[in-house]
Order: structure tokens, then sequence, then C-alpha cells
């Protein structure tokens, strides 16, 4: 039988930027909150002395376990599904903070394209641009409506950044100055700019200068040391909640961060949730957390699978098309960043060196900002040269003709070490009707509890804007001179590699109950008392990072339940789409 | 050696500066005691890093998984004509890598205490590109097949690695008596190279698994072995990253990441950054 704990006004699930976002906004507000995260506890001088590349990068120390779950993977609706059942083949995060304690810190607003995709795709290109199957949607809310939540994100974490030449309305500067620029940065910026592009130093959570945001939290500046992803940050120098918006959820006495507190279903009643059942995951206990208003701020795969476990909301089906939880699922997979890799005769970079937000960027082939009549694919990407600092495991690149092992292998690994540069192209993915989330038939975690199943399959689309994308780097190695220019080849197929951490959709936002779960303050539709915040959100993959557009989501939705709570009802009037895919 | 070493400890970086620099004078969010302890050792080490760098430590080397002597043999020499020794430096049994795989394959990664391991295991089968599966079989058995395209390898053996890697070796074995009549340990350098050649084109079966598999496998840790940082066993005396001028972890490089040349640098390790 489950302890029934005392209630509280809000439960949330999970403490990555989304959960720990609103956790921070309502305990401000007065409002009590648990939140409950699966993961141990930590504090950032738990990294110190962490910087052990085969420990973090190769055996993936700071993702969740996968002896107890993982996701099973297929391509086809037709397949029969496996197991994803390495540490290295599939990375989520867990712990305090989530997996925004070890992300990169690469900072990018989505477009205003994005928010209305369906409407201004048609609006340029007429409807038939959009392929049958394709199932892009508008979000139900604009850049313009969203901007200012983009803003408050950008000053609780401090972005360091300068605007892109091509970029969209901000409403303030960067709270930091850009962060500084490497002889490779350089090369990447002068060789685009000679080519008439609008290269930039790109956006980032790693600090230029110290900063204290407006609740009060400082992060340190960083030094360059190159242990960003997958990594905690030691020197509290990256933007993560730890940092930032736990500490402020703290200091108000108001929130209690529970962990190892794996939340396993959503109770509800008469079609309002009424709490969550979770386990200790150290005594195997079960507690009952009851709650007035329940948020589910997990990652996209225990989102899905805890409303479908739960019950609530209709599965999508691809058979009939309908249905929404599981719809709409996208990330960034094998076709996401491929680019071309240049190898340099002459040149040396410091590439041992680096932050995870450091790098140029250009926007000329992102998102609409290009003529896409006569190309046969919709959207776009960034292109981008990061310096993030390559270990010594990791910085193994040599030519293609080159053998992988042997003395041939081991010379030019070592001649070429820190002499090649790669420039890539962060592809947008768009949803299609055959690639959803749903329950796996056959393959259970450890409580008996199906896992959640992926089925993804790459589209004409998606190999489509890879090669548009392979092409324009190509170029742009060639100018910056590199005396080996290698572009990527396109993948056959998807390879159920989940390693880039980017996967979303599946609960996602729109303005219409048919095609969507949640409303713009990412309320169900279907149960007004759960809010559903986070990349299961994202009703596609803009050609960036998630992170900046689930913090600005979050402090919508943080807004969202506290109206919620002061009047009830849904906050926003469901509306019919007018056109279908 | 010692004079460089302290010359570039720390990057040049003094601690004044890397105070300056990280905010924690004005004690920041963190506060200066968070650190304190790690920045007092990192700035008073060279002495220490003096007396240390230059003895011949102590092994204690021992294997603790592969308990057949023949079945290290096989592994060493395989790991040593994957990162042979050469005019650039040591090989990968000089670096220590044989007993690197050995400690891997012991612990928990050897063991797959992380990875998912529970069934059903069906059954595999390679095939050049991926192939939709038009069977529609929905619950999986261990009967039912499944395939796999060859550039995409998914680990669905029941075996952990260790057990894998045992396998892997012993099939290494056969084939070299099969083919030259002696053990691959004995063979010359280019007939073990043919061999690893054929592991690695795939095709052998290695219990249920595709030698092209196994074979990405062994070489992977190789490279693991070879550049990890030597508490590991591998990288013996850090003569890994000396080849490559990789510095190991430090703490800043805020003054030299705009630098216009390549900074070579004595590494150091984590022992060295932990303060120890």
């Amino acid at each position: 039988m489950a302890t029934k704990l005392d209630k509280t006004d809000v439960v949330i699930v999970g403490s990555g930027w989304a959960g720990s976002i609103v956790a921070a906004e309502l305990s401000k507000n007065g409002r009590n909150v648990v939140v409950l995260e699966r993961g141990k506890d930590q504090k950032n001088s738990d990294f110190i002395g962490v910087k052990d590349e085969l420990r973090y990068t190769n055996r993936d120390e700071m993702m969740e376990k996968l002896s107890g779950e993982t996701i099973t993977s297929r391509v086809s609706t037709d397949d029969v599904a496996l197991p994803v059942r390495l540490m290295n083949e599939v990375n989520t995060g867990t712990g305090l903070g989530g997996g925004s304690v070890h992300w990169a810190g690469s900072v990018y607003r989505w477009r205003p394209y994005d928010f209305e995709i369906r409407s201004k795709t048609i609006e340029r290109y007429g409807e038939e641009k959009i392929p049958e199957g394709m199932t892009i949607q508008d979000w139900g809310i604009t850049y313009d409506e969203l901007e200012p939540y983009y803003a408050k994100w950008e000053l609780t974490a401090g972005i360091a950044g300068e605007p892109d030449p091509l970029g969209d309305e901000r409403s303030i500067e960067y709270p930091n100055p850009p962060m500084k620029e490497s002889p490779a940065i350089k090369l990447f910026k002068e060789a685009t700019e000679e080519m008439g592009l609008h290269p930039y130093q790109m956006a980032s959570a790693n600090m230029s200068e110290k900063y204290t945001n407006p609740d009060g939290e400082t992060i340190n500046q960083c030094l360059f040391c190159a242990y960003c992803t997958m990594y905690g940050c030691d020197f509290g120098a990256k933007a993560e909640p730890l940092v930032t918006v736990i500490p402020t959820a703290q200091k108000t006495g108001n929130s209690e961060f529970r962990t190892n507190a794996l939340v396993r279903r959503v109770l509800h009643e008469d079609g309002k949730a009424t709490g969550v059942l979770y386990v200790d995951t150290r005594t195997g206990q079960e507690f009952i957390q009851e709650a007035d208003v329940v948020v589910l701020g997990a990652f996209t795969f225990s989102n899905n699978r805890l409303l479908l476990l739960s019950d609530i909301g209709e599965p999508y089906d691809p058979e009939t098309r309908k249905g929404v939880i599981g719809r709409n699922f996208t990330g960034q997979f094998n076709t996401s960043f491929l680019g071309a890799r240049g190898f340099f005769e002459d040149k040396k970079f410091n590439y041992y060196m680096g932050a995870g937000g450091l790098g140029g960027a250009l926007s000329d082939y992102d998102a609409d900002h290009f003529d896409h009549t006569d190309l046969n694919f919709i959207h776009g990407g960034g292109i981008e040269l990061r310096q993030y600092g390559d270990g010594a495991i990791k910085n193994n690149f040599v030519p293609k003709d080159t053998p992988s092992w042997g003395e041939e292998f081991k010379e030019k690994s070592l001649h070429y070490a820190y002499r090649s540069l790669i420039v890539w192209y962060s592809a947008a993915v768009m949803p299609w009707w055959h690639n959803y989330l749903s329950l796996d038939p056959t393959y259970k975690d450890e409580y008996g509890d199906p896992l959640i199943r992926v089925t993804n399959k790459l589209t004409e689309q998606d190999k489509n804007i890879a090669q548009f994308g392979i092409d324009r780097c190509t170029e742009i190695m060639e100018a910056m001179g590199a005396d080996i220019v290698e572009p990527d080849s396109l993948p056959d197929q998807f390879d159920h590699t989940y390693t880039g951490m980017h996967y979303i959709g599946g609960v996602v936002m729109g303005e219409d109950p048919e095609t969507s779960a949640v409303n713009n303050y990412s309320q169900m539709w279907e149960m007004e008392n759960l809010f559903v915040v986070g990349g299961s959100s994202l009703p596609h993959f803009s050609s960036h990072h998630p992170t900046p557009t689930i913090g600005a989501l979050a402090y919508r939705a943080a807004e969202g339940v506290e109206k919620f709570l002061e009047d009830g009802g849904l906050l926003v009037e469901a509306k019919k789409e007018t056109a279908k895919a | 050696m010692s004079e460089k070493n302290n010359k570039t400890n720390n990057a040049g970086m003094s601690r004044r500066n890397f105070l300056k620099n990280s905010g924690l004078v004005a004690g920041g969010v963190v506060g200066g005691s968070l650190f304190g302890g790690l920045i007092t050792n990192q700035f008073s080490k060279d002495n220490k890093n003096e007396d240390t760098t230059n003895e011949t430590p102590v092994t204690f080397e021992a294997r603790t998984f592969f308990n057949r002597n023949e079945d290290f043999a096989v592994l060493s020499a395989a790991t040593e004509r994957i990162f042979p020794e050469n005019d650039n430096g040591p090989g990968a049994i000089e670096l220590g890598v044989p007993y690197f795989i050995d400690r891997q394959c012991a612990g928990d990664w050897g063991k797959n205490a992380n990875d998912y391991m529970q069934g059903p295991f069906p059954v595999i089968e390679v095939t050049e590109n991926y192939e939709e599966n038009k069977k529609s079989v929905d619950k999986v058995t261990p009967g039912t097949v499944v395939t796999v395209p060859s550039n995409t390898p998914r680990y669905q053996t029941k075996m952990t690695r260790g057990v894998l890697f045992l396998e892997g070796i012993r099939a290494m074995e056969k084939q070299s008596q099969d083919k030259f009549d002696e053990g691959f340990a004995q063979l010359e350098a280019e007939q073990q190279d043919e061999i690893l050649q054929l592991f690695e084109a795939g095709g052998i079966d290695v219990s249920g698994v595709d030698s092209a598999q196994f074979f990405g496998l062994l070489r992977q840790t190789v490279i693991e072995g070879v550049y990890a940082d030597p508490v590991y066993g591998g990288n013996r005396n850090m003569d890994g990253w000396r080849m490559k001028g990789f510095p190991g972890p430090r703490m800043a490089y805020y003054d030299q990441i705009d630098a216009e040349d390549f900074i070579e640098m004595e590494p150091e390790p984590l022992r060295a950054y932990q303060g120890n």
C-alpha cells in the first residue's frame, strides 16, 4: 500500500530547466511546491575533479542508468522494435537539475517561422509545398508572444552573445558580452564573410563574465576548460538549474526537491489529476503525493510514457492518424549534424581548449531565410563551427582513406590531432504521420511497466535538407583553406542512436485539441489541472537546439499554473484548424 | 623535464589571475570554500610533482578478468596490431592497454551493469541496408528473426561485453589455428593483421554476434586504453597523451583560448588535478 503524503499546491515531475523554472516561479508566488526527481541529489562541488573523458564522455557517468528502464526503437510501423540497450546508445539526463546540468550551453531562439510554420509555408509557397503526411502545425503562439519569455530566460541564464545579423527582434540585449574568439572561429568568420554570408559569435550559456541574475543568483566566468557537454561544471560557470532556478526556488522556503523519487503514474479521478504515485528508488517504497496541480516537466520519453501508462489523453494511432499522445515525435538524428571536415597541413588549433557554447555561426541557410521554391525540402539549419574542446579519446580524426587501425592510423591520427576542423549544418527535422511514440508490446521496465517505443524513419525531406547543408558546409570548408575537405555522406536510414539528448514532441502544443495535447500554457486540453512542460510540447524540431525554447515555454507555463490556481478553467479557447495534413 | 613542468603548470595562470577571472575572490554564488581546497592544491603542487613524476612507479598489474594466460596473450597481440609501437612512440602493450581492457571487462562496463539486459533476445540477421520488416510481428520472442543493417550495429546479445571479449578472442584464435596452424599470438604481424581484417570485414559468427561488431568494440576499447586517464591502467606514464600533445585535465585556458600558436604542455593526470 502506497503511503499518502500531505497534499501540496503543486507537484512537479522532473528538476531540469522545465520543472525547476516552474518550481522557482510558483514558490516565489508563495505556492507550496514539491519537485520529484528520479535521480540523485547533486551540487556543483560534486563536479570538482571530474574532468575524466572515459568516465563521463565514453561511459556516460551523468546519464540515467538503463538497467531498470530504456526505450525501444524501430524504423517503420511494420518493424518490431528492439530495446536500445547500451548507455552509449541512448543518453537521458538524471539527477537534480536533470539533463540541463550536463548540457553544452549553445543558445538559439527558434524563429518566427517556426511558431506559424504551417501558415507561413502555405502563405509563401502554397499548400502543395507541404508533402502528404508531413504533420507540421502552427503552435497557437507566435514569436512575438513568446519573445518576453525568451528574454526572461536569457536574463535568468546570463546568456553571453552578440546579435545575429539575420536574427529576429529582441526586447533585450544579451546580458553578457560574447565569448572570446579563438583562431579557428576567426578563420570561419573571415572565410564566410568573404563569401557574403553573415557569421557571428554564437550565444552561450557559458559565462563570458561573472554574472548575477535578477533572482540574485551568481554564475561564474567560464575558463574554457573544455569539460561542459556530458559534465557538470565545477566552477559554476555554466547556466543550469543548480546555479540558477533551483536555489531561487529553495530560498523561498516554499519548495521541496525530493530526489530518488521515480514517478510511475499520474493519478486522476473524473478528468482531474489528483497527484502522482512515486517510488523511492533507494527503498522501493511507494508514495502518493497529492496536489491541486500536477506538472510533468520530465524528459520527452518520460512525459509521454507517464501519460500513456496513466491512461490520460488519446494515444496517437498511425493507422487512423488520430489521437494525440505520442504524435509528432522528432529529434536530432543521424542527418542533423552533417557537414564537412577539413584537414589543415600547416595549421594547428588549440582544440583541447574550448567551451560548450563557444563557436561561430551563421543563419543564411536557416528557417525560411532563403527561397525554397526550387528546393526539395522546407525549413533550414544553422551553420556552426564549434570549439567544445576535444578529449584525447575523441580526437582521432583522419582522412577517409586512412585505415581505422594499425600503423598508418596511428601516424595519421597523431599528425592530424589539432589539424582538423568541422563545420556542420544543424538541419531542422519535420514531423511525419509515421514517426511517433507508443508503449512497447514486449519489453518492460524493472517494475513490469511497458517501455516507451520510438518509431522513427528518415524521410526524403531529412536527406534532402541534410545534403543541402553538406554542400554549403563543403563550400565553407574549402573557403577556409583546408588542404583536404571531406563532405559527410548521407546515412541510408535511422541508426537507433539517441546520444544527442534532443528528442521532442508527443505531447505537442497547438490550438486544436484534435492535433495537440496542450495549449500554449502547456495545459492539457483534456485535464485542466495537468500541465506538461518541456521538449515534449514542441511540435517540430527547428534548426537549433531546443533549450531556450523549453525555458521560455516553462516561464509561460508557470504563469499559466498561477492563473489556473487563481481562476481555474481552460486558459486558452480551443480552435479548429482549418486545414490538416 | 621538471623545469618545463614548472613553467607550464596550469597553463601559466597565476592563482591571483584565476581567482580574478573566475570571480571567486568576490565570493561568487558557490563561494571560496567550495574551490578553496582544490585551488590551494592546484597552485601548490609544483614541488610535489617534481618529486613524483620521475620516479619509476611501482606496478601491481595483474589480471582480474582474463583467467587464461593464452586469452590474454591473444588480446595483447591484437591490441598491439591495432595501435603498434613505431617512430611516434610506444604501442598498446607498452601503454598498458591489455590491462586496461582486463580491468574494464572486470568492472560495471564489462558486466553491462548499467545497460538494459532484459530479454527476450531475438535472432539477429545482418543485412547490407535497412530492410522493412513486412511480417508485422508485434511481440518479440527468442525465435523472432530481426534484420539489422550492418552499418548500424545494435547491441542485442545476451552476452556481456566481458563475455563477448572472451568469445571474440577465442574465435580469433580458432581462425588463426584453422588458417595458419598456429596460435594468434605466435603469428607474424602481417598474419595477425589478416585475421583482424577478416573480423573487421564481418561475416564471422561470434556466438550470435557478427565479428565486425566485436572488432568495433575491440578497436574502440584499444583507443580508450591508449588515451584514457592513466588511472584506468592504460596510457601509462601519460605517453598516449604525450604523443598526441594532449595536456590532460586543466583548470583554465582563459588566457590561451585566443592564442594564435599551438601550445605544447607537459601532460598532467587527473591525480594532479584533484590535488594529490
